[in-house]
């Protein structure tokens, strides 16, 4: 009996040797090793040999079962090999088939991540008409008609009491009529002045910002601002706030930070003074509060405004206003 | 405003070096925008010791001189009388610039080398003696620099003011804010009258007829007065701040609004028809010819100053022609005055005519501070001008505003600044800045603000102050408590975003453009006469003529953001803007505004590469990443549908499609129309589309359900049609849809072909039917009949041909 599985054994090595493809390879492995196949068979008809016969049979058939299944693999891998070393060789330095991907205007990146600061803090985000009413723009901000403060912003008129949006603070009183306190918002969008030189373009963008609430202080506006600009910037860049005036706001403050491309050192970007000025902000002006009767012993609020286009220069090292709004693919595809 | 520190300095000491003064005052609320030293053009201007003098070959009055500045010695050509050998005068060298706009070059004079200039007083803007060379201590440094050498040193400040502050337009008023940084004494110059002579209510009066513009006027009478140059001093203290010396009487104005703030005029009181003023509006359509000699049109609202026949000037604007000072002028009758600022603001506005005077007046100047101001100048007059101060003041007024006492609660102002500032600190605080306080109990403090802070007038213009007067980096920094309770955020700014991802995905770039467009960018969009996108908002004081109107459509911008990329040589070029569109209300007061989509795609299919030839984009390329987009937001299938062609306007009818979600037309699609090519300068076409942005976002569904994948496999069988090539393909599709069948799950199209054997006028469309069935495996029986059924059907329906 122990010829018979040398015999199969020898047989089935022959057949693998002449085998040529991978299809003579699983012929030879259905035929010794398949469920009729001849080992199969050998193994199922041991029952049948003599009882001391039985081990030693049944030890070498197994052997020969495993020796066949790993040539029979290994022939299948050489073919494999093979078969790769035959196929084409490509010049892998060579482009690949080109996918076209676009880019986000860098306002829109800024702007959003500006947004997302302060949606973080808790503040919401809100729109408002660019083409706005004097009330809102002016009156209800406390800048009445024929007050020097309306000199701070050139203004583009429709009509005599309707005009090109000229910051983004007539969302402040229009907000604030529909909800009552608190108030927590953040309102970006397109602003108009009428202006246009090197360092002015006709329209920008601002990201205005309200707090109204109860116990709300001026440390506070120091406190989110200042949280604001380690964020946008970075912890290192320290930040001055500054006695200033807008009409609607009391007491008012300029920001400024480090300047964040000479760290202070003093640079054409500042001037030769080491700071930045970014932001304008303040405690809300009573008068805004009550022309939106808003209890004013009750709540007090802070509010704050932005230029994109600023913050974005600085982020970018950007160093033309213009570039923003000329739309050269040569410009925005670097963002 | 500028400031110079020589002449803070009459008001205040300053010990500190002028770049922490500066630091300081902007800290406190008066940016300084500019430290500008005086005598920075003396650089060049050195103490020169002349050693030799030459008689000049070829005039008789000039002469060269050689002048040593110790290290070397230059060869000069002057003219000056006093020029002789051992005398030390300024040399200005080679690219000095002086005061009077000359710049030193080294040259020929009358065939003579000249290697620079001496200089006169005058010419240095030092001295106001012109008469030769300035002769200069035979003890300084030859070669020294003549700013060092004389000791000169002076900064102007140039203080950005914000309109709040008219007080700080004046030097006291800057000087008050540094003695309160400092801690230290404000002086306010002392002011000597002269012995008064006569009465002037004997030689004049004023009457004002209108007290609402006009609330107080006042008027001195100097007489025997000398026309004539300021002296040194008096021109200096002009110059330090910008302003040029003209003569004494003139000078002496600038300089008194300057210290103190209030504008004052000087009339040539011969010059004035009965001897008297009249103060009162304009007669509507009146003509009046101001100092800069232009003729004004007035109004019925302007207040003029007139004597007692004609009006000689605009009140608190600017003075007229005809009772201007001229070097004749011996009595002068000296206006001080404090006018209503609208009134005066409305003035200055509507004559676009803004100065120095209506400045002040329009921001507030201080009514109690008119009477001082005028005997300032007139003290000053009589001294310089050599004239007699004639006796009393008129001082016409009624009731003036009376000062503001403010109740602040210090526990309040605490709690606003965020602050634990106790009562010592916001009395020193304010009493340093002027203000009066009074404490009226444990909390509250009556606080009079002093006249000129016209500012002033509620408990939180005194926080303001204290909060600055303390720094407001010594504020401690605290936050806002924010609970974590729901957000309200408009959808459409997450969908907004989510768009611009997709579409920066898709390969366009995005852009931004101005939102007002050219006026003729409805004519060149081949906009008809009757188009509501030609209702554009129109700016009426818009800066230049490519942007007058609000866009009605973002298709302009888009087209000239192209124009310039292909002039830059960028020929691929695919672009995208979200933004507004401002479309008129007949009945309502604003625009609609409304938010649209837009893209934009020329030049080629892809970059170019090596694995394809260049092939230019088309309509499909567009439309499949509109679909794409709309895909991707899960709409339900857009429809496509044909544009008429009287429809049509910047696109080419061929090529354009309305874009329909369910039965809302969300925007179009199309070619440009050749006409637009044109009137845009184009040098090749392109495809654009415009959608809607809220309609678009309308037809997203609220929710995504989330469906169960087929277990069983699918039968696909196709369906080809030979077919008239009129019949839209998504004809075809909506009729095997409408069938309903059953085990069909899906039908599409895949293959377009004409020409070869497909009969002229007729085009093969190719559909693909998937069949499946939710509990089994589908059989070939299950479907056959169904599938001949349905082909039968679009065979029958459409009059088709099925391919031999």
């Amino acid at each position: 009996m122990e010829t018979r599985i040398d015999k199969i054994k020898a047989q089935a090595l022959q057949e693998l040797d002449t085998a040529a493809g991978a299809d003579d390879i699983t012929a030879l492995a259905v035929k010794y090793l398949g469920r009729k196949g001849v080992i199969t068979q050998f193994l199922r008809n041991i029952s049948t040999l003599p009882p001391l016969e039985r081990p030693l049979a049944g030890k070498s058939a197994n052997e020969v079962k495993q020796l066949l299944e790993d040539r029979f693999e290994a022939a299948r891998a050489r073919l494999l090999e093979e078969a790769a070393a035959s196929a084409e060789t490509v010049d892998v330095s060579l482009p690949g088939r080109p996918v076209a991907f676009g880019s986000l205007h860098p306002i829109t990146q800024v702007t959003e991540e500006i947004c997302d600061i302060f949606t973080r803090m808790g503040f919401d985000v809100v729109e408002g008409p660019e083409v706005e009413t004097d009330r809102y723009n002016f009156e209800m901000l406390n800048i009445p008609k024929n007050h020097p403060a309306r000199d701070m912003q050139d203004t583009f008129y429709v009509s005599d009491n309707v005009v090109l949006r000229t910051h983004t603070s007539p969302t402040q009183p229009r907000v604030m009529e529909q909800q009552r306190p608190p108030v927590r918002m953040i309102a970006p969008g397109k602003v108009y002045r009428c202006d246009s030189d090197l360092t002015h373009t006709p329209m920008f963008h601002q990201v205005e910002g309200l707090l109204v609430d109860k116990g709300v202080s001026f440390g506070d506006l120091k406190g989110t601002l200042t949280a604001f600009v380690h964020q946008m910037f970075d912890t290192e860049t320290s930040v001055r706030f500054r006695p200033s005036f807008f009409p609607f706001t009391e007491p008012s403050a300029e920001v400024d930070i480090r300047c964040v491309i000479c760290r202070g050192t003093g640079c054409r970007v500042c001037s030769q003074t080491g700071w930045l000025e970014i932001l304008g902000s303040g405690m809300v002006h009573p008068a805004v509060l009550e022309n939106v009767a808003y209890d004013t012993a009750e709540y007090t609020g802070f509010a704050f405004g932005m230029g994109v286009e600023r913050i974005a220069m600085l982020k970018y090292r950007i160093d033309d206003i213009r570039k923003y709004f000329d739309n050269d693919l040569r410009f925005l595809r670097q963002f | 405003m500028k400031v110079s520190i020589s002449w803070l300095r009459d008001y205040v000491a300053i010990e500190t070096p002028v770049e922490e003064l500066a630091a300081a005052l902007t800290m406190a609320g008066l940016e300084v925008e500019a430290v500008i030293p005086r005598y920075a053009y003396l650089e060049k201007v050195k103490v020169g010791r002349i050693t030799r003098v030459l008689p000049h070959p070829n005039a008789d009055r000039l002469r060269i001189c050689e002048v040593s500045t110790g290290d070397r010695s230059h060869r000069i050509v002057c003219g000056a009388p006093n020029a002789r050998e051992g005398l030390l005068a300024p040399l200005a060298l080679p690219g000095a610039e002086l005061p009077g706009g000359l710049t030193i070059k080294a040259g020929k004079i009358r065939g003579e080398r000249s290697e620079g200039m001496l200089c006169s007083g005058i010419e240095l803007g030092i001295d106001t003696d012109a008469g030769g060379l300035l002769e200069l201590d035979p003890g300084l440094e030859v070669g020294q620099r003549l700013d060092s050498a004389l000791g000169l040193a002076d900064w102007t400040l140039e203080i950005g003011l914000t309109p709040n502050r008219p007080d700080c337009l004046s030097l006291i008023g800057v000087a008050r804010e540094i003695a309160a940084l400092q801690g230290s004494d404000l002086r306010l110059p002392a002011i000597e009258m002269p012995t008064e002579s006569g009465d002037i209510t004997a030689l004049t009066s004023v009457t004002i007829e209108d007290y609402e513009r006009c609330p107080r006027y006042t008027a001195r009478l100097i007489t025997g007065i000398k026309v004539g140059p300021s002296p040194h001093w008096l021109q200096d203290r002009l110059l330090s701040v910008g302003l040029r010396p003209i003569n004494n009487l003139v000078d002496i104005t600038n300089f008194v609004m300057m210290e103190t703030g209030q504008p004052l005029h000087a009339f040539d009181f011969d010059r004035l028809h009965d001897q008297r003023i009249v103060v009162r509006t304009a007669a509507a359509g009146e003509k009046f010819t101001t100092l800069d000699e232009k003729e004004r049109s007035l109004n019925s609202e302007m207040l003029m100053i007139c004597d007692g026949q004609r009006a000689v000037g605009i009140g608190g604007v600017m003075g007229g022609m005809n009772s201007e000072i001229a070097t004749d002028t011996t009595r002068v009758l000296l206006e001080s005055a404090y006018f209503n600022p609208v009134s005066i603001r409305k003035t200055a506005k509507k004559l676009a005519l803004g100065t120095d005077a209506s400045h002040r007046f329009e921001r507030g100047v201080d009514p109690s501070g008119t009477v001082t101001s005028l005997n300032r100048a007139a003290a000053l007059m009589a001294d310089l001008g050599g004239g007699t101060l004639v006796g009393g003041i008129i001082d016409e007024h009624q009731a003036l505003p009376a000062p503001k006492t403010i109740d602040l609660s210090m526990a309040a102002t605490n709690r606003v600044l965020g602050t634990a500032l106790d009562r010592d600190a916001m009395q020193t605080q304010l009493e340093r800045v002027a203000f009066q306080v009074r404490p009226a109990d444990e909390d509250r403090l009556l606080v009079t603000a002093p006249s000129f802070r016209v500012d002033v007038s509620r408990p939180e213009d005194l926080m303001e102050e204290i909060a600055r007067l303390t720094g407001y980096n010594e504020i401690p920094t605290t936050f806002p408590e924010i609970p974590a309770n729901r957000r309200n955020e408009a959808p459409l700014l997450g969908h907004r975003r989510r768009i611009r991802t997709l579409m920066a995905g898709f390969g366009f770039s995005e852009t931004v453009s101005y939102s007002f467009i050219h006026a003729a960018s409805c004519d060149r969009l081949r906009l008809p006469a009757d188009d509501p996108r030609r209702q554009g908002v129109k700016i009426l004081n818009p800066i230049s003529e490519d942007q007058t109107v609000m866009r009605t459509s973002l298709i302009p911008s888009l087209l000239e953001t192209l124009q310039r990329n292909l002039a830059h040589q960028v020929r691929d070029v695919r672009i995208f803007e979200t933004g507004r569109v401002y479309l008129h209300q007949p009945a309502a007061e604003l625009p609609e505004e409304r938010e649209m989509l837009a893209g934009l795609w020329s030049g080629s299919r892809a970059p170019l590469s090596w694995h394809e030839r260049e092939t230019p984009c088309d309509y499909f390329d567009l439309k499949g990443v509109v679909e794409a987009l709309c895909q991707a937001l899960k709409l339900a299938p857009t429809r496509y549908e044909q544009v008429p062609s009287a429809e049509c306007t910047y696109t080419r009818a061929g090529a354009s499609a309305w874009i329909y979600g369910g039965e809302v037309r969300l925007g179009l699609i199309g070619e440009l129309h050749p006409q637009v090519v044109t009137h845009y300068g184009l040098k090749q076409s392109a495809v654009v589309f415009a959608l809607c942005l809220q309609r678009l976002i309308s037809q997203m569904p609220e929710q995504i359900v989330s469906a169960a994948q087929p277990r069983y496999p699918a039968i696909t069988r196709d369906i080809t049609l030979i077919i008239g090539d009129t019949t839209p393909a998504a004809e075809v599709l909506s009729e095997v849809r409408s069938l309903d069948a059953p085990l069909l799950e899906t039908v599409y199209f895949f293959d377009r072909f004409s020409g070869g054997p497909i009969p002229e006028g007729n085009v093969s469309l190719s559909f693909r039917l998937v069949y499946r069935a939710e509990d089994r495996t589908l059989t070939d029986e299950d479907i056959s009949a169904l599938h001949q059924q349905i082909s039968d059907h679009l065979v029958a329906r459409f009059g088709a041909d099925l391919p031999a």
